[in-house]
């Protein structure tokens, strides 16, 4: 028991640092690990877990903990959460205190004003991503998601109120 | 750039001078950020910096978005960290993330074990299709908002035009676009003035 739970604190904490550009980056990597170098659970288990931690509310990420506890009940959540999670708080908190520092320094001026495009790029481009994901053949979904979007701008609705009439459409089979 | 009361119209040294959070503020803002964000928390993070709260405005919002995601962790998780360092040092950090991990943690957990039990239930999984589909409009209305105060700027639209192209059209590996585009753009940034 002790020792899946050092495979799975050390793997996890390697993931931690591959995580580059949002948690679904990660995630072939860790079907690697789980699925097919330690045969802690088969790929459709895999699937499942990551689409219940889809459903539920969070950081996307927290998929991570329910691997976890696939492989070792709670003592693995907790192991495999803080082993994704302590790595890569050390380096992000380090590196927003320099920022900090250097953020009036005409270099990192040039370098942010650089990585905003690219940011807003991969935002536009991941909504369309899991837009195509979600919707799949069916054009309902397509339709959800402008609709949703539209209600953002130009409605003062409260997403949650758009994402419970999304939920009721889906039950309605109308997505 | 808005009007709106944000830390860095002081110029760089921010914050502090400015704006004063507590911790327990900061793990009541990211605790709900974390328990509304189905689908994904990143619209969440935005409505609640930038709109509710007005932590920071769009500009910084972005500036901190764009150096989460160059670094390893999940954005939301590292928005977290700097917005709670940024604010109230190492124990800011700390709680806005225990605040946004600590409850979707154990929701997830307590859901995975009904899952156990009771196994697929179709009205869910029905429901759920509908949310994802919703989630990725939530998202796209957070890139248009970003979008809406550079559209003047030719720099910043093609760059991000030919990121999406990439990512969308070529499928590029996300890692790629990072190594090749991140160097590109600051190098277009310091020859083009806007």
């Amino acid at each position: 028991m002790k020792g899946v739970l050092w495979t799975l604190a050390w793997n996890f904490g390697l993931i931690s640092l591959m995580t580059i550009g949002g948690g679904f980056s990660a995630l072939p990597e860790m079907h690697r690990v789980v699925v097919d170098v330690y045969g802690w659970m088969s790929s459709e288990t895999f699937a499942n877990l990551f689409a219940l931690a889809q459903a539920a509310p969070g950081p996307n990420l927290i998929v991570v903990a329910l691997l976890g506890w696939q492989v070792a009940g709670i003592a693995g959540a907790l192991v495999a959460a803080g082993a994704i999670c302590i790595p890569a708080f050390a380096i992000v908190f380090t590196a927003s205190r320099l920022t900090t520092r250097w953020n009036h320094l005409p270099w990192y001026k040039v370098f942010e004003r650089g990585l905003l495009p690219i940011t807003l790029g991969l935002i536009v481009a991941s909504a369309c991503l899991l837009s195509i994901a979600a919707a799949g053949p069916r054009w309902g979904g397509y339709v959800v998601t402008a609709l949703t979007a539209a209600g953002v701008l130009w409605t003062r609705l409260n997403p949650l109120a758009l994402l419970g009439i999304a939920a009721v459409a889906g039950i309605l089979n109308l997505v | 750039m808005t009007a709106s009361p944000s830390p860095s119209e002081s110029g760089g040294q921010v914050v502090a001078a400015g704006l004063e959070i507590g911790c327990w503020e900061l793990f009541l803002a990211f605790g709900g950020v974390g328990l509304c964000g189905f689908g994904g928390v990143m619209p969440w993070t935005y409505r609640m910096l930038v709109e509710k709260r007005r932590w920071l405005n769009e500009e910084e919002f972005a500036n901190m978005l764009s150096l989460c995601q160059f670094l390893p962790g999940g954005n939301a998780m590292n928005m977290a960290i700097c917005v709670g360092s940024r604010f109230a040092g190492l124990r800011g950090a700390i709680v806005a993330f225990v605040g946004l991990m600590a409850i979707p943690i154990a929701i997830v957990i307590a859901l995975a074990t009904a899952y156990q039990a009771y196994g697929r239930i179709e009205a869910v999984e029905a429901a759920f299709h509908g949310v994802s589909s919703a989630a990725a409009g939530l998202i796209l209305a957070m890139g248009l908002k970003i979008a809406w105060p550079q559209r003047r700027n030719p720099r910043v639209m093609a760059i991000a035009a030919v990121v999406i192209v990439a990512i969308l059209v070529l499928k590029l590996p996300l890692a790629w676009v990072l190594l090749a585009g991140v160097p590109l753009s600051i190098l277009v940034a310091r020859v083009v003035r806007r």
